[in-house]
């Protein structure tokens, strides 16, 4: 199964004839995606050549999934276009959006979010996220696909460059899906969406769960595992040095006063249950020792 | 700070005082002398507690305006120097309220908070008074419209606490607060205190916004606000080669690509460097996904210029970053920096996996630079960089 996407899973690429669009859009293709199409107004009728074939380029989203029956969305045009080509993906009912864009203003994405949850029929992922993949079947976002095998590993995390360690570390073990629900202070998908679709996934076994300083969604997850999840869960807390006050990198990565700890974080998970590593090594050695590999 | 709240505050039509920034005393005279009136002279600075520090003076006359700004100008307030006053105009209090706007991470939408009883820190009404603290969920769409913000003072006991005429003067503010909110994409918009004139006015006496960064494209106006200086001389630097750098207090400088990763690796080295006498990361520095020779070179410009750094920890996963590119960036790096008459004596320990991981090290090796160490894991490196700081004490 895998969760969100799938070997069926139909993608769209919207920003594909930009350079980031057009970079990333190769990498999935390469990983075996299945691309039905781009989306880039004004340019309907075009089409880009790629290493795997021609894609073709569509003036609109419902246009795209008029002609292909595209599924997914995966979105790369930049911050201040970024609402609008959302709000469009919702409109022509795609189910699963998955945001990349890095820089964009948080009421844009407040106001996408809210869009999509009266709307009822999409989901969203990121914004600046890495976006997702089931090894060997599918890749919608960046993240590079020959890190890490297939296997029965889920994996949800809100950093990039620490979903690839990860992967990296569990690679001879692998992954059903490893999703990056991104840094931002508001995020389409959150840590307890994707516990929940670990946990209803049948090739699904145990879940991996990184988090970051700020906000309090790591220990909302905590609650969440408490009350609904029975498969083995591994965390893992980045930020214990980090200072009160300073932004990280990330946009939501920041300390406020007590509230957001790392140490808060872990204490939250390993009350209910959840080994928490002390470095993204110690924490694959955690998961090594419960796939028994 | 302050006054540029209350430019924003002014800007769509929420209720205050009328006021001047000044930066020396006789400003702060002539400032009094145009109000007319009995003034407060308040310290402006990016922290809370100025009234405590003797920050917030009261002057009823343009000389003692003067005398106030002369005694607050220059004050230290939580390590933040006092450069300018604002003097505003004094006014008679009947109540403090509390409101603000903010983001709801948990909901994906938003907050506003609002209390019938202001005047002390919000964070210790939280904790002492929650229930005077109401919390009322706003829909992004909808946003804060007249039935939304009686729900809100509602919620927050204002019918019960003050009349009619002024509860809806609160729901008004409540209004343009929403619009300060959405129109100039602040993350956070706050009113501490919100007052009642003894004639039943209400007036926004102090309040604070923080703007979203990434909204700048649509805001060029709020340039102005861009804080440029920082106080550490290293951040200062950095943020001038646009490099997204925190100054700490260790000895490991560190450089690594995504918040996340560079996070972890502060973290992997403080636990590392408890067995070295409790060696920790000097900073946090994220080069990004390019990470291009002279990011590198910027970034290892301002980590070896750091005189607590004792060892340097480049710690790459190359996901869309290939790590030949990195190998080739630090070789360019170490060149540019000798080139420029540096001396570099600071060893560097450089663990690369991830795309093109074997050409980057293969690179690093065939340049066997004296100072540079590859370290096969994240674990393994973070201990070697610990020791050498150690060592280097």
């Amino acid at each position: 199964m895998s969760i969100f996407l799938s070997e069926k899973s139909r993608v769209v690429v919207q920003g594909m004839t930009g350079s980031e669009g057009r970079k990333h859009t190769q990498r999935m293709l390469a990983a075996g995606t299945t691309i039905v199409g781009g989306v880039t107004p004004g340019k309907a009728g075009q089409s880009v050549e790629f290493d795997a074939g021609t894609v073709p380029v569509f003036g609109s989203v419902a246009e795209a999934v008029a002609e292909t029956g595209a599924d997914t969305s995966v979105v790369f045009v930049p911050p201040r276009f970024a609402r609008g080509a959302v709000v469009e993906a919702v409109d022509a009912q795609v189910p699963l959006v998955v945001v990349i864009t890095e820089g964009i203003p948080v009421h844009d994405t407040a106001a996408f979010f809210a869009y999509a949850e009266q709307a009822g029929t999409t989901r969203i992922i990121g914004p600046n996220c890495p976006g997702l993949i089931s090894p060997g079947r599918s890749n919608a976002g960046i993240i590079p696909a020959d890190i890490a095998k297939a296997g029965r590993i889920g994996l949800v995390s809100k950093s990039g460059t620490l979903t690839y360690q990860m992967m990296y570390e569990l690679r001879d073990i692998g992954f059903s899906t490893c999703v990056g629900i991104g840094g931002d202070p508001i995020v389409g998908t959150t840590h307890i969406d994707c516990l929940q679709a670990f946990s209803d996934d049948p090739e699904t076994d145990a879940i991996v769960m990184i988090g970051e300083i700020g906000g309090d969604a790591e220990e909302r997850a905590a609650e969440y595992i408490a009350a609904h999840v029975t498969k083995p869960v591994v965390g893992y807390v980045a930020g214990f040095t980090a200072p009160e006050g300073k932004t990280m990198g990330h946009a939501g990565a920041i300390i406020s006063g007590s509230a957001g700890t790392a140490q808060a974080k872990k204490e939250a998970l390993e009350a209910v249950g959840v080994r928490v590593g002390k470095t993204p090594s110690e924490t694959a050695r955690l998961m090594r020792a419960i796939m028994g590999g | 700070m302050e006054y540029q709240a209350k430019e924003l505050f002014s800007a769509h039509g929420v209720p205050g005082l009328p006021g001047e920034v000044v930066t020396d005393p006789e400003a702060a005279r002539e400032a009094a002398q145009r109000l007319g009136t009995a003034v407060v002279v308040k310290a402006q600075v990016k922290t809370g507690g100025r009234g405590k520090a003797g920050g917030v003076k009261l002057a009823t006359t343009p000389d003692e305006a003067a005398q106030k700004a002369e005694a607050i100008l220059g004050l230290d307030i939580k390590g933040h120097i006092v450069h300018r006053v604002l003097v505003t105009e004094a006014t008679d209090i009947a109540a403090e309220y509390y409101v603000s706007l903010l983001l709801d991470r948990a909901n994906r939408s938003y907050l506003a908070m609002a209390s019938a009883e202001g005047g002390m820190e919000i964070e210790q009404l939280a904790v002492e008074r929650p229930d005077a603290l109401a919390k009322v969920p706003v829909d992004a769409l909808r946003g804060v419209d007249e039935q939304t913000a009686r729900t809100i003072v509602e919620a927050a006991g204002f019918p019960a606490a003050a009349p009619a005429v002024v509860v809806d003067q609160v729901v008004e503010v409540l209004q343009q607060l929403w619009t300060v909110f959405v129109e100039e994409d602040a993350t956070l918009v706050e009113v501490n205190p919100l007052v009642r004139t003894p004639d039943d006015r209400v007036l926004a006496l102090d309040g604070k916004v923080t703007l979203d960064g990434n909204a700048a494209f649509r805001h060029p106006a709020h340039e102005v606000f861009v804080d440029k200086s920082a106080d550490d001389p290293l951040e200062r630097a950095a943020k001038e080669k646009d490099l997204n750098y925190v100054k700490l207090d260790g000895e490991v400088g560190i450089i690594g690509n995504g918040a996340g990763l560079v996070m972890s690796t502060l973290d992997v080295v403080a636990y590392a460097g408890e067995e070295f006498g409790g060696v920790r990361p000097a900073n946090f520095l994220d080069i990004g996904g390019g990470a291009s020779a002279q990011v590198m070179a910027d970034g290892l410009e301002i980590i070896l210029s750091d005189p607590s750094v004792r060892s340097v920890f480049v710690n790459v996963f190359g996901g869309i970053t290939a790590c030949d590119a990195v190998a080739n960036g630090i070789v360019a790096a170490l060149q540019m920096l000798e080139g420029q008459g540096e001396t570099i004596d600071k060893p560097l320990v450089v663990r690369l996996d991830g795309n093109n991981a074997a050409e980057g090290r293969r690179i690093l090796d065939a340049a066997a630079h004296d100072l540079v160490e590859l370290v096969d894991t994240m674990d393994d490196a973070a201990r070697r960089v610990a020791e050498l700081a150690a060592q280097g004490a």
